[in-house]
């Protein structure tokens, strides 16, 4: 009966664009509304990677485009599984991944904690310290080579003056035990923000009646922190855990730029090796099976993400 | 209750207020550091930049935009002698060093190109995601859920194993090196951010408006028009700057797909090199030129920084 009345009333305005689109039903008009986007993702997603997976069956090789390809069913999967360079970069990963995640939680945490006493001015700092995430991974990641460099680097340089080693043999990118490390700090410098500010928004989502009753109880300061604010910001600071651990586990940026991998293969994380064996050893038919085997990887990671994502959000 | 108790039960006192403060002060003053490092370096002469003890106070000069701007030529003395006064301050500076200016460096093309990929992959990526996240708001789509799993897992993928196949696409389309195959690259990445954030602002517009506007004569799309965008405006100018920022930011695609023509800033930043290595003030100069626009943009965002990070699941 509305529908009637409006149409009718619809028909009466002489808007041209009414005209047009008159026959689109609301169905119609979603799938209008939709389908682009899908159709893009179709192109620049979906259809890349079928050719990848049927690219990850053969021993095709993009610098060579006029040879024969031959089909190796699953012999390059194989050969990754039993590949030991593979499972060293999956190592690497997981040990940058574990790191990160560890310190920037911690760190974050904490930040987040203390931000939420409120102090004077807390908006400010807390904006201030905001600042390094947004930044590009890349063109920072390379601007800290020269806070790096033995001597004249200002990073070198204060850790020298403060510990007394002498600043020739702080060699933080081509030593093999520092290298690993100089990418995990300025990895956590960049992102503790991040997890700061995601586990502010938890500690801030805790009601203030729940501490009052607890304060009636006369639990203690360090009761209330573990089973009070802990638990309840607890599904944020997994939400920060899943976003950061899906980001590291792709992590290529900053590693690439600040020691390529090196020395040796020291920080040859996955995607490295992915770089390298496909666009400097242009083994695209290997490199294509190993793609699919962290795409397959990621996926369960972002399935497990998506989960607790809808949990946080029914809070 | 004891008369001692001035602030309410719950709130911090002001001795660990105060504690809580110096410490956030402290790390947000040690955590800028590295930033304030880059301008400081921007402004140093090559001679400056790598001297040991690291030089805290130092005469500025403008070396690095110089050199940053223009690739230079070593000469002899006589040569620069027998040419006529120096034009401008960049000339003079670069003739002390016994060098002629050869020509523009590759900087500003490459500046263009971040700011035509950016904003043309924003504006596609906008456009897109507001449409479908009208449609996914609004209608009963079939699938919703598994279409918006799928539109947001297309982000986890690792850029360099979506390189791959884009590589060998893009070479037989004849995308490569070009603006428009990363901008449909960077749409593509960006679209899935933009529709989860939009489909979180239009669903709290209330559906009410658009009804309303339904029962006084518009259509469908009119009362989108008219009703749903006007309120959505926040939001929309909120996800185009997380897309602007990603585009801007971007680096493996960039760096894996273009070499010349479409080449953006971040992988031409780091290649900047002078006589005997790294160039550190021009590098300082271009990675500062760089940054201004991304704390500017933070700045404006920061009401809305949580939401866009954690792909609208926390709202403040």
């Amino acid at each position: 009966m509305l529908n009637r009345t409006a149409e009718n009333v619809a028909r009466a305005t002489p808007e041209p664009l009414a005209r047009k689109v008159r026959g689109i039903s609301d169905k119609g008009l979603a799938w209008l509304f939709i389908s682009p986007t899908i159709l893009l993702l179709l192109a620049i997603n979906i259809f890349p990677l079928f050719w990848a997976i049927y690219l990850s069956f053969t021993n095709y090789r993009a610098n060579r485009p006029n040879e024969v390809v031959k089909n190796l069913g699953f012999a390059n999967y194989q050969r990754i599984l039993g590949d030991q360079d593979i499972w060293i970069a999956m190592q690497t990963t997981a040990h940058f991944v574990f790191w990160t995640i560890l310190l920037q939680t911690l760190i974050g945490f904490t930040l987040a904690w203390l931000i939420d006493r409120k102090f004077r001015g807390h908006a400010f700092w807390t904006t201030l310290i905001l600042v390094p995430m947004m930044l590009s991974p890349a063109v920072v990641g390379n601007f800290w080579r020269f806070l790096y460099e033995p001597q004249i680097g200002l990073f070198s340089y204060v850790i020298s003056f403060v510990s007394g080693i002498p600043p020739t043999s702080i060699q933080m990118l081509s030593n093999v035990s520092l290298a690993p490390w100089s990418i995990i700090i300025v990895d956590t410098w960049m992102w503790t923000p991040y997890v700061m500010l995601i586990c502010l928004a938890g500690l801030r989502s805790i009601p203030e009646y729940i501490y009052e009753a607890a304060e009636v109880d006369r639990a203690s300061n360090w009761r209330q922190f573990w089973s009070i604010t802990l638990p309840m910001a607890l599904p944020f600071i997994m939400l920060a855990v899943l976003f950061r651990g899906i980001e590291n586990f792709k992590m290529f940026d900053m590693v690439n730029l600040l020691t390529g991998g090196g020395p040796g293969s020291t920080t040859e994380v996955a995607s490295i090796t992915l770089k390298r064996q496909a666009f400097e050893s242009w083994r695209t038919g290997y490199s294509s099976a190993f793609a699919i085997i962290l795409f397959v990887a990621v996926f369960g990671l972002a399935n497990i993400y998506v989960k607790a994502l809808n949990k946080v959000k029914q809070r | 209750m004891s008369l001692t108790t001035a602030h309410s039960v719950v709130a911090p006192s002001a001795g660990s207020k105060r504690i809580a403060g110096a410490i956030i002060i402290a790390y947000a003053l040690i955590s800028i550091v590295p930033l304030l490092w880059i301008f400081a370096t921007s402004f140093k002469t090559p001679p400056d930049s790598i001297a040991y003890p690291p030089k805290i106070v130092f005469q500025p000069s403008i070396e690095g935009y110089c050199n940053l701007f223009t690739t230079r030529t070593r000469q002899t003395p006589e040569y620069i002698n027998s040419l006529g006064p120096a034009t401008g301050f960049c000339d003079e500076t670069v003739r002390k060093r016994n060098m002629v200016i050869a020509g523009p460096s590759n900087f500003l093309p490459r500046f263009v190109n971040s700011l035509i990929i950016a904003f043309g992959s924003t504006f596609c990526a906008v456009f897109l995601g507001t449409l479908s996240a009208y449609g996914f708001s609004r209608f009963k789509v079939p699938l919703a859920d598994d279409l918006l799993f799928f539109i947001l897992s297309t982000r986890f993928m690792p850029p360099i194993a979506v390189a791959i196949p884009i590589y060998l696409m893009y070479r037989e389309l004849g995308l490569s090196d070009t603006a428009l195959g990363m901008i449909l690259l960077y749409t593509a990445v960006n679209v899935s951010l933009a529709v989860w954030l939009l489909k979180g602002f239009i669903d709290e517009i209330p559906r009410e408006y658009e009804e309303a506007a339904m029962i006084d004569g518009y259509t469908r799309l009119q009362a989108f028009w008219r009703t749903v965008l006007p309120q959505a405006t926040t939001g929309i100018a909120a996800t185009a700057i997380f897309c602007l920022i990603f585009a801007w930011n971007e680096y493996a695609f960039a760096a894996l797909l273009t070499s010349g023509t479409a080449q953006t800033a971040p992988p031409f930043i780091p290649t900047i090199i002078g006589e005997g290595g790294q160039d550190w003030p021009a590098v300082a100069a271009g990675t500062t030129i760089f940054l201004v626009p991304i704390l500017v943009f933070t700045i404006l965002l920061r009401k809305q920084l949580l939401r866009g990070i954690t792909f609208g699941a926390v709202r403040k």
